[in-house]
């Protein structure tokens, strides 16, 4: 019995979510008593024994670079083998975009129930369950697992990074991988931005801001904080906006410790998508705006005047000229 | 060529969530039920395109569920799409929902399988990669544009701050998102034909349940907005680094 972690990475280093993944797998292992390994797959600019102190002591690699890009069919057959090798009962993902990919895939593989957007540690006091974000964000469930082995597949930004001590012993994969079907021809990364998915700040605009001209300022704030910016559906159904940055129900929902809406309604679709973001700040002209009242601070005044008192404030705060 | 596009439903998006029976029991009354729209505006509609292009395509919609399900599967037969089929079971497992889709696919022999990037309801995100697995077929998953020239697949899908494009041989399973198609409405043609094309009723294939919902849990109330002056910004940023210490 262990607990077997999937290290997500891109352009050799470790994702973020990741890192949470590895955490929250060492709490179930100490849960179930259990050991908690990590597997990854492909190449890294890391020393991986040192993830030895999120409390993992063994980490299974296949240094391929071939293994670099993603292949949803290739990953899972490598994972599924490796938890069967190993014995793993628990396998964790983080229920990020690569996590979306491979997790159901293992899960079959295994005949293991699964929970993707998991938002905090299994409840083993009576089976196993586990509570997940459902109703995009507006209630939570709790499900119970009833298979001998289980994969959950965490939420990013719902479970903290805990750093320890120790060191992890690397072994080398022993399963060959198959042949890739799915060829990656071209892949583009937003250099020098925080992803919006693991971001713990966010600054987003809606339609009050206007046009595409005035989304200086909020490039600005969002830099000053080091913050990821992101927009409201019909921010960027006009093109305002990339659509990576659309969040809400039918855009990517996203929990941040900090997230500011400035010119935004708060209709409810929009809400969804963010509602589980740790303190909410509110910037629109409207006091009758919906936003306000999921909001934990406010500003009812123009974003125009608003937003350069706000980036000033920052700066002085951090020192920045 | 065929494709099967994958179908479920889920309360509109302006639906009050509450629950009942003790918490265990999603509170449906008085509920709009509509097509999952990432199901409906994107992997409908590119399916349809695909039609359009190629004439002698076949698009078959599956839906797992019972026979409240007929009028959405209706609907969506109105957008578009040649007949239906609808596996007479209700599970809110992927694993089941997975099988019975896989077991229809397999009957069938689809070149491609559209899902939607997940139920806004449950929220898995998870039918597309698992119907896959059953199948043996390559996945694309959160796929934002769809190509195809002959049986070779080009697929952009969202990546952690960007993008990845990916070449694939059909038969091939993709979850669609945002950006693979646009929205259509139903024109009066389109909900007059979908009357009489066929909608076939079958019976679960032996599937396991691996998971299930043991209850259900709104978020705690917030407390109430602090509202700072508007020509007091500063106070704001103060709040937040001093008392709610998020940077
Ligand atoms: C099925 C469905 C799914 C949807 N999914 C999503 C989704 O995923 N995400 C999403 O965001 N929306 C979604 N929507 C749309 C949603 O219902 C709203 O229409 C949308 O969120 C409104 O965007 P907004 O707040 O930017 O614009 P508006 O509602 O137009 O609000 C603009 C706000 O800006 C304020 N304002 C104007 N000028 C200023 C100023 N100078 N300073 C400060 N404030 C100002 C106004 O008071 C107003 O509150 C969905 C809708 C449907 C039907
Ligand atoms: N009961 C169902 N019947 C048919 N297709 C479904 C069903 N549930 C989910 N799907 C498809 O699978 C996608 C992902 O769903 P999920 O993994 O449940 O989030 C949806 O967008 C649908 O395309």
């Amino acid at each position: 019995m262990s607990v077997l972690i999937f290290i997500d990475h891109s352009e050799g280093q470790i994702k973020k979510a990741s890192l949470e993944a590895l955490s929250y797998g060492a709490a179930v292992a100490a849960q179930l008593g259990t050991t908690a390994e990590g597997i990854i797959l492909g190449t890294v600019n890391t020393d991986l024994a040192t993830l030895g102190k999120y409390g993992i002591k063994k980490i299974h690699q296949a240094a391929d670079k071939a293994l670099d890009a993603l292949d949803a069919q290739v990953y899972a057959k490598l994972i599924a083998d490796t938890a069967t090798q190993s014995g793993a009962t628990v396998l964790v993902f983080s229920n990020n975009f690569n996590g979306k990919a491979v997790a159901p895939r293992v899960a079959v593989r295994l005949k293991a129930g699964l929970v993707t957007g998991a938002v905090a540690l299994p409840d083993t006091s009576n089976g196993f369950v586990v509570k997940k974000n459902v109703f995009s964000g507006k209630a939570f469930g709790h499900i119970g697992l009833t298979s001998p082995v289980k994969v959950i597949s965490l939420n990013p930004n719902s479970y903290a990074i805990k750093e320890g001590e120790g060191a992890a012993e690397i072994v080398t994969l022993s399963v060959t991988p198959p042949a890739a079907k799915v060829k990656v021809t071209a892949a583009t990364q937003a250099t020098g931005e925080v992803p919006l998915t693991e971001a713990e700040l966010v600054v987003s605009g809606g339609r009050g801001l206007k046009g595409p001209e005035n989304w200086g300022m909020i490039e600005e704030l969002a830099k000053v904080l080091g913050a990821a910016t992101a927009c409201s559906r019909p921010v960027a159904d006009a093109h305002w906006r990339p659509h990576h940055e659309h969040v809400g129900q039918t855009g990517i929902a996203i929990a941040p410790n900090l997230y500011i809406a400035i010119g935004i309604s708060g209709a409810i679709q929009h809400l969804a998508g963010v509602n589980r973001s740790k303190v909410i700040v509110v910037i629109n002209k409207d006091p009758e705006a919906p936003f306000f009242k999921a909001a934990d601070y406010g500003i009812v005044g123009d974003a125009f005047e608003v937003v350069p008192k706000m980036i000033e404030a920052v700066k002085k705060l951090k020192g920045i000229a | 060529m065929k494709i099967l596009v994958c179908i479920s439903k889920t309360p509109d998006t302006t639906a009050k969530i509450a629950f009942t029976q003790n918490n265990t029991k999603f509170a449906s009354d008085g509920v709009q039920w509509i097509i999952n729209p990432y199901d409906e505006w994107y992997a409908l509609v590119r399916a349809i395109e695909l039609k359009e292009k190629d004439p002698s395509t076949a698009v078959h919609l599956i839906t797992v569920g019972g026979a409240d399900m007929e009028p959405i599967i209706r609907k969506a037969l109105a957008i578009g799409g040649d007949e239906a089929i609808r596996v007479n079971a209700e599970s809110h497992d992927p694993f089941y929902i997975a099988s019975q889709i896989a077991a229809i696919a397999r009957q069938g022999t689809y070149d491609l399988i559209f899902t939607g990037k997940e139920t806004i309801d449950y929220n898995g995100s998870a039918i597309g990669g698992m119907v896959a697995e059953l199948l043996d077929l390559p996945y694309i998953s959160l796929a934002t544009k769809f190509d195809l020239n002959g049986t070779t697949a080009t697929v952009i899908r969202e990546t952690e701050g960007g993008e990845e494009t990916d070449e694939a041989s059909l038969p091939l399973v993709v979850s669609c998102q945002k950006g693979v198609a646009e929205q259509r409405i139903p024109n009066m043609k389109g909900i007059m034909g979908a009357r009489t094309k066929p909608l076939k009723v079958v019976e679960p294939a032996a599937a396991e349940t691996l998971t299930s919902i043991v209850s259900f849990e709104l978020p705690p109330a917030k407390a109430g907005v602090q509202l700072v002056a508007a020509d007091n910004p500063a106070e704001l940023i103060r709040l937040l680094h001093e008392e709610a210490r998020v940077f």
